[in-house]
């Protein structure tokens, strides 16, 4: 490769060729040739500008983004910071914003472990594992996601009503209203203890580092699990106890039409989650699938070889090597399951396609309700992007 | 060798104990004992597998053949409905067998079903006679020319003695169609366009090209859409309007144009620079060198992930939906409005995904067999 080569010729300079003002050379050509493009572009951009002006003057619609103080008056269903019809335009954006981010970050979560569980699974000694992960793996990615997450919601719309309510296990009740879930009477203990796990994890991180960073000076490997077990469950412990222990749950128990207390995932949430992890697993199975293949058999030889035992084998050898190649497939599913979430428009979630779409209807402010969808999934892409491409670069193939 | 007699022992050798036969290693019982139950592990997994595939197997058998219902006579749905209700549920197929004409072709007059049927005959010979690789010549450009210009004729009609039908009451499959075959074929074109660009030395045409990709990457087909259905009538000067089809077709073929100009700059970047080099050496123009050596070349490399863009691409047409354009699936979803045949979208759906699914896992299958061959000079 000429690029790696370290003769002190290739990088001198080539010698600064006067540019002469004809047809002929190449980079008089080259500028022409980028006026007349981005004249064009340009052109064609001012045109429409012009038009849109004139149309929103003719139809007497105001641009700018004042409507956003305005009184919404729209009801949403689910929320998770406080939100009434009177609040505003502003907050019912948010409103959708998070509720995007909710079945986005949880269907990663998911869809990563079942595409990994049904990856693996298409690779299983075992024909039958085998075959099912493969069949699966053909008709989910076959059929389009929307259609599917209206499958889904068909299905949970069919179930029956909270009066016949299935009850599987005690306290957990399936109906056409969602899916009730048993869920503590949360008490200001419980944020402590929640702050103390979060507190816990980051602490284990930072012990890892240190005992790693030990290990490479004398190179004596020290066992990590004590402190990640004072530090992960200890320490929320402590905290809960120091609370009160408060132990309080909230039972759901039909009242009249409709169940009361508990936790409630909605049918179009349940849908939505059920359908997007279903559908993104199908995609990851084949990447992981993908990455396994990708290391050769003798790299497990090699590993064995030298007297590795088979985890360490798998951490410190296979896994490293099969994630550079899934991982920047995988981001790409990342995104596009985000992207997906937005098809919930169609099954009556209210994210923030359809809480911005009601909003231009209502409001007639089309051109910002499309750049706030625009703004909003362009950000959340690129902080995926840019927190994988970061993970990439850590785990990228060091060459010189 | 004859003189000594077998069975006796030599010289104090004890004889030595009966061994068993080996394991089989062919044939059917080798098979399953190795991929079944190779061990006790992988003995469980299969009859808790086989367990579960019976059990479901036996229950979507009853209930999709055995207690299903096949057809009603004129929209008396009260068996159906007694059926959902029963201990031994079934299906309605009687949905599907009353509303198949209105889900594969929409509100095209109904005297006239067999043109959309015909269309959608003729994009599935298109797509078959593509694929094959003896057709791959310039007389397939057109061939696809006529077969697009005898579709027209057949949907629109007005001419040859076929009554006009506007373009309000086509639906169905053959919009579906129709929105993935031409968007493909506008989308193919600008996506090399792009995917030059983006590779090209001058930076206002790099720029443009990086700006256009990224921004319809980052964002959703739906608001590329919904930026069609609403704000597209903005853009336009006044009393000109241009239908909701044909502003969709615009947003996806944008949208298809930003994703396969990704697929096609891996194949430009995968070839090796001597190509280009060597085009350069030979002084070919630019356009020379594009057109006779890089892209025969990049393209034949990246066939195999552009057959794969073309199948999210046909599922993608299905977002048409939420804009209100009558597609296949539109219309599956509308089939079911019906106070008569509400509660009956399962059936529908089904049957829909099966569509989609034969259109799909050909397109797979294809791709797969196709690399497969493509590779093949490169195996030993």
């Amino acid at each position: 490769m000429s690029q790696t080569s370290t003769d002190p010729r290739h990088f001198r300079a080539p010698p600064k060729r006067q540019l002469r003002l004809s047809w002929a050379d190449e980079r008089v050509r080259a500028i022409v040739w980028q006026v007349v493009i981005v004249g064009i572009v340009a052109g064609v951009i001012w045109w429409l500008v012009r038009n849109t002006q004139h149309n929103l003057e003719v139809r007497r619609i105001a641009t700018g983004f004042g409507f956003l103080q305005r009184e919404a008056g729209l009801p949403i269903g689910e929320h998770l910071i406080e939100y009434t019809p009177a609040s505003t335009y502003f907050r019912a954006l948010s409103v959708g914003v998070l509720n995007t981010l909710k079945v986005a970050l949880i269907g990663i979560v998911l869809a990563t472990i079942l595409g990994t569980l049904v990856g693996i699974a298409r690779l299983s000694k075992n024909w039958l594992l085998a075959k099912i992960a493969a069949v699966y793996v053909e008709v989910i990615r076959d059929i389009p996601l929307l259609l599917q997450l209206l499958f889904w919601y068909t299905m949970l719309q069919g179930l029956p009503a909270p009066r016949q309510a299935m009850n599987p296990v005690t306290g957990v009740f399936l109906s056409n209203r969602g899916l009730r879930l048993p869920f503590l009477d949360w008490q200001v203990a419980h944020s402590w203890a929640l702050l103390a796990f979060v507190a816990g994890l980051f602490g284990t991180w930072l012990t890892a580092r240190a005992l790693r960073r030990k290990q490479m000076a004398d190179g004596k490997p020290r066992p990590l699990w004590p402190a990640a077990l004072g530090l992960i469950i200890g320490l929320p412990l402590v905290v809960w106890l120091a609370g009160g222990a408060p132990t309080a749950v909230d039972w759901p128990a039909l009242r009249g039409f409709n169940f009361q207390g508990g936790f409630t995932i909605s049918p179009e949430y349940f849908a939505l989650l059920i359908g997007l992890t279903t559908y993104t697993a199908g995609f990851i199975a084949e990447i992981v699938r993908a990455g396994i293949l990708s290391v050769s058999q003798g790299q497990w030889e090699a590993a064995q070889a030298l007297g590795l035992r088979p985890g360490v084998v798998l951490r410190q050898v296979v896994l490293p090597q099969a994630l550079r190649v899934i991982v920047p497939p995988m981001t790409s599913q990342y995104l596009n399951l985000t992207k997906n979430s937005s098809l919930a428009v169609a099954i009556g979630y209210q994210d923030i396609v359809s809480i911005a779409n009601t909003t231009l209807n209502q409001t007639g402010q089309a051109i910002e309700g499309i750049a706030i969808i625009m703004a909003v999934y362009l950000t959340i892409s690129l902080s995926i992007s840019f927190s994988m491409n970061w993970y990439n670069n850590r785990i990228a193939l060091v060459e010189r | 060798m004859s003189d000594i007699s077998l069975g006796t022992s030599v010289a104090g050798i004890p004889e030595a104990a009966p061994r068993q036969p080996p394991a089989l290693t062919t044939g059917p019982v080798a098979w399953v004992r190795a991929n079944l139950f190779s061990s006790w592990l992988n003995t469980a997994l299969t009859l808790v597998l086989a367990y579960f595939i019976v059990r479901y197997a036996i229950g979507f058998v009853d209930w999709a053949f055995v207690n299903a219902i096949w057809s009603v006579p004129n929209n008396q749905t009260q068996a159906c409905r007694a059926l959902k209700a029963s201990a031994t549920p079934g299906a309605c197929w009687a949905v599907v067998t009353e509303k198949h004409r209105f889900i594969l072709f929409g509100t095209y007059p109904y005297e006239e079903h067999w043109r959309p049927a015909l269309v959608c005959v003729l994009f599935t010979a298109l797509y078959i006679v593509s694929g094959m690789r003896r057709f791959w010549r310039k007389e397939l450009a057109l061939v696809w020319i006529a077969t697009l210009v005898v579709i027209g004729i057949l949907m629109w009609g007005g001419i040859l003695g076929l009554s006009y039908v506007p373009q309000e009451r086509w639906g169905g499959l053959p919009i579906t169609l129709i929105l993935a075959t031409f968007g493909l074929a506008f989308a193919f074109p600008l996506s090399i366009l792009v995917a030059l660009g983006r590779r090209s030395s001058m930076p206002a045409v790099r720029v443009l090209c990086v700006a256009y990709v990224e921004l319809i990457r980052g964002v959703p087909l739906i608001s590329l859409l919904f930026m069609a259905s609403v704000m597209f009538p903005l853009f336009l000067p006044e009393g000109i309007n241009i239908d909701k089809l044909l502003r969709a077709q615009v947003a996806i073929t944008l949208f298809a144009g930003a994703y396969l100009a990704e697929v096609v700059r891996g194949g430009l970047q995968a070839l090796p620079k001597g190509q280009y080099e060597a085009a350069d050496a030979l002084g070919l123009s630019y356009w020379y060198k594009t057109g006779f050596i890089i892209l025969p070349q990049a393209l034949r490399l990246v066939i195999p992930p552009l057959v794969n863009t073309f199948i999210g691409f046909f599922k993608d047409t299905s977002l048409v939906l939420i804009i209100g354009i009558f597609d296949l699936l539109t219309a599956g979803k509308t089939a079911v409005v019906e106070p008569a045949w509400q509660g009956f979208g399962v059936e529908v759906y089904l049957a829909i995904s099966v569509i989609y699914f034969c259109y799909c896992f050909a397109m797979s299958r294809y791709s797969q067999n196709l690399e497969a061959e493509l590779n093949r000079h490169r195996g030993r």
